[in-house]
Order: structure tokens, then sequence, then C-alpha cells
């Protein structure tokens, strides 16, 4: 049973991805494409975080450990199109062009919440698997606790980067402070 | 119809570079689209700046939050909108207000073709054949008071049929303005058409201002009311974040915004491989307006 939950999980994570790669190779993606892949990666990385954040309040209410079974995946995944998100700035868009890129880092408060939220990712993924969780013992949790700071980041760069119409990356903010708020309620109550 | 000279309204450096690149290609300009070739065409094209953006893209790709903030709500949602029976009020500081109909409007001052580049303040740009004529023609037909120091530009107010103003996502009516001097340049266009056609309605049917060398939004669509003024005018995104709009809003590399890069630009054309294009002072129109602005801090009045 969680062997077909956990595989599931995992296919239908990769739609997202298979869906811009078709979109690429078919010309699909409108008059500024490298936007579209942007906002695209983006988009689904705030969604994985939410998935995996949502994760441990859904074992509250089912009373299922099933599960916490698929978020260490869900996180991998968050890191995988932030990543992705990353490259298409970097690559794409700027063509490694690290003098521009720093530049914006430090002029442009969006992108630097943007970065920093992605560089916090990076140890979490590489101290996401059994062993490194037993070498770190308690200080694992204490570390991957950084993942809500790096969902609050990552809205605040979709908050600054839009122009007027914050109605989107509030309905995000809103989603990751009512889970924020049920981690902080369940802890008081156990 | 005249039409205008590519070398009068293109900026020269951007003009001198498309003949030398025609000419690389061994056609004239009347033979562009000889099929066989059509395919090494288009792979030029991307990093050919100064040709024409698509019909299609410069109509499904626009920013008019009347009809909605997302790129393609205005060509979704202005097929119903109302151009006909239109009417331009002309007030303020002048002799005799007036209002003229569009019918009017279009007889009176023939619109001709002219291809200038229009750049985002969010950092894409797009090259567009408008069909237009200059805005100073039209102002000197009206007696202006030695008081008219700047011009409004109002955009029709009309939530029923523009539903994006049903929010207040800017302060509606959209208003946008000039210094006179500016709004006297030949550059400055009333524009009624592109690509030969009529002004489509996402485009700012049935007659918009186009200012080539600042940021699209000052370029104020469905206008229907211009106004001569002593102050400054308030305009819409000013209005809406002071810090990141001035009044001049001209497009100038060296002023940076706090969202996107105003040190290059990426050209329309759906290309994933096309790269940023630096972005030039004045849109490449320095030649032609510099002297508009002498003495003036451009990073303090930006």
């Amino acid at each position: 049973m969680i062997k077909y939950f956990r595989s599931s999980v995992f296919l239908l994570s990769t739609i997202p991805f298979i869906f811009i790669t078709y979109k690429i190779f078919l010309n699909k993606l409108g008059p500024e494409p490298i936007k579209e892949i942007t906002h695209h990666t983006g988009e689904w990385t705030l969604l994985f975080l939410i998935f995996t954040l949502a994760m441990s309040p859904l074992k509250q209410i089912t009373n299922m450990n099933i599960w916490i079974s698929v978020r260490r995946m869900l996180g991998l995944f968050a890191f995988f199109y932030a990543s992705l998100h990353m490259l298409t700035y970097v690559g794409l868009d700027y063509r490694f062009d690290m003098n521009e890129i720093s530049k914006d880092i430090l002029t442009k408060r969006f992108i630097f919440v943007g970065f920093a939220a992605w560089l916090l990712l990076v140890p979490l993924a590489l101290t996401s698997s059994k062993k490194m969780m037993s070498v770190l013992k308690q200080y694992w949790k204490k570390l991957h606790r950084l993942i809500y700071l790096i969902a609050l980041l990552g809205v605040t760069h979709f908050i600054w980067l839009v122009k007027r119409d914050v109605t989107e990356p509030l309905i995000y903010l809103l989603i990751i402070i009512l889970l924020l708020g049920f981690r902080i309620k369940f802890q008081k109550t156990s | 119809m005249k039409k205008f000279k590519y070398s009068e309204i293109t900026p020269e450096k951007i003009y001198n570079k498309r003949r030398s690149f025609v000419k690389s290609l061994g056609f004239g300009l009347g033979s562009l689209s000889i099929s066989s070739l059509s395919l090494i065409n288009n792979a030029f094209a991307n990093i050919e700046e100064n040709k024409p953006t698509s019909f299609k893209d410069i109509t499904t790709y626009n920013n008019y939050y009347e009809f909605g903030t997302g790129k393609s709500d205005p060509y979704l949602k202005s097929q119903n909108f109302k151009t006909k029976p239109w009417t331009i009020k002309i007030e303020g500081e002048i002799e005799k207000p007036l209002e003229l109909s569009i019918e009017e409007i279009l007889s009176s001052f023939p619109s001709e073709e002219r291809i200038l580049k229009l750049r985002c303040v969010e950092g894409w740009s797009m090259v567009i054949p408008w069909m237009g004529f200059s805005l100073s023609k039209l102002i000197k037909k009206v007696n202006l008071k030695p008081t008219a120091k700047f011009v409004e530009f109002e955009t029709v107010y009309d939530p029923e049929q523009m539903i994006g103003q049903r929010r207040p996502i800017l302060n509606w009516p959209y208003i946008e303005g000039l210094r006179i001097d500016e709004a006297m340049h030949p550059l400055t266009t009333v524009v009624t058409g592109l690509y030969q056609k009529e002004l489509p309605k996402q485009n700012g049917a049935p007659l918009r201002i186009f200012i080539p060398w600042k940021y699209g939004f000052k370029s104020a669509k469905a206008i229907v009311k211009i106004k001569f003024v002593k102050r400054i005018p308030n305009t819409a995104w000013m209005n809406a974040s002071p810090r990141e709009y001035g009044f001049y809003s001209n497009v100038n590399p060296n002023v940076n915004h706090p969202r996107w890069s105003q040190a290059t630009e990426r050209p329309i054309n759906g290309d994933i491989f096309a790269p940023r294009i630096k972005t030039l002072m004045f849109n490449g129109y320095g030649d032609d307006v510099e002297h508009l602005y002498s003495g003036m801090d451009l990073k303090k009045y930006f």
C-alpha cells in the first residue's frame, strides 16, 4: 500500500516537469518563453514547499503515518523545482553573466530573498538521507525546521516581484501561515 | 498614404544595422519572405533587433489593466468593447474647449506608418509598425494659453465593459501626462492603427498615444480626454508607487528598478534562445530627444 502510494506521488510530482518540457519542445510557451519557464518552476517550487509542510498536519488530522513516508520526496521535489527555477534565471535568462547576476542579487530585494531561500534549501537536500538523519541526531530536526523560513522567504520573493496585483502571492502566504500556526498549536497541546 | 521614412522614425544606429543585416543576407527588403530562406531568416531575426514583432505577439501580449492584469487578458476580454461612437474632449488651458469625434480626427489628421520601438518597464520590448500622426499637429489646431505647461491623457472609465476597472488595481480612470515640449515633439504619436490596419481593441482602440522614448505605461490607451493643465499631472503609476515610477519615466538603463533590470531587455519573439539586448538611453531615440532634458538630473527626475 505504502509502496503504491509513494510511486504514485513520485509520478504525480514529475508532471509539472513533463508539462514544461513538452511546452518547450513543441514551442508552446508564447511570446516570452523564458518568463513562462521561470514562473512555472517558481510556482511549483512554492507548491511543493507547501505540500511538504502539509504532511505532518495531515498525519495529525487523519491519524495516518502514510503522509510522512512521502515528506522527504516532496521536499526533494521542492529543491528540484527551485533549482530549475534558479538555472532558468542564471543560465537561460542571463547566460551565466555573473556580473549582471550579482548586481541583481545585491540591488533587487526580491532576487536577494529568492537566492537566499535556494541557498538554504541546499543543506536540507544534502542532509535528507536516513544516514544523515542518524549522523545529525537531534540537530537534524532543528536544521530541517529551516523549511518554514525558506517557505516564508519564497513567498516574500513572490510578493516583492509582483507589480500590482498581489492576490496570488497572498494566497500562498495565507496557506503557509496556517500551516505554521497548526504546527505551533499542535506543539503546545502535545 | 505617405510612408514615414525608416530613418526618420527608427533610431539611426538600429536602422543602419538593419540595412547591413538585409544586405548581408543578399536580398532586398522586397524579397524578405522567400520561402526557402524563411528558416534562415527566422534564425537571423532573433538577433535582429529592429525586425517588427509579429502581429500575433503585438496583439496578444499586452499590458492593459483595464481588461485584467494577465498578458493575454486584453486580447481575450476586450473584443466586445465598443469603440463607436467615440468622442474626445480637448479642454483645460486652451482658448476654446472642444469635442471631436473619432471620425473627425481620422479625417483631419492623415495617419502614416511609423515603425517605433516599445520598451516596457518590465524589461521586454517590441518593434511595432504603428499608424498615426504627431500629436503636435493636433495641438497646433487648438490655441494653448501660456499657462498650459503639461498635458494630461485620460482613458475611458467604463467598468461595465472594462472588467479590470471593477477592482481597484489602479486609481481609475488611468491618467498619463507629458510636459508640453515633450507633447510637441514630432515623435510623440497619436496612434490610430498598426500593421496598416485599424487599431485592435487590446492595443488601445480607437485612439491612443505613443511616446517611443518612454516606458510603455506612459502611452495611455482608449483616450477620451486630452486636458492641458498648469501643474504636473498625478499619473496612474506614479500614484500607485511613486518610488518606482516617476513622472518622466524615460527609458534609462542607468536608473535601477527594484524589480526589473533596466540595463537589458528581452525582445518579444517567442524564441527561448534569443539573448537579452542592451537597453539604450531614451530607447535609442536619444539623438532626437535628449535636448528636451538638457541640464536635468535624470536620476533624480526619473
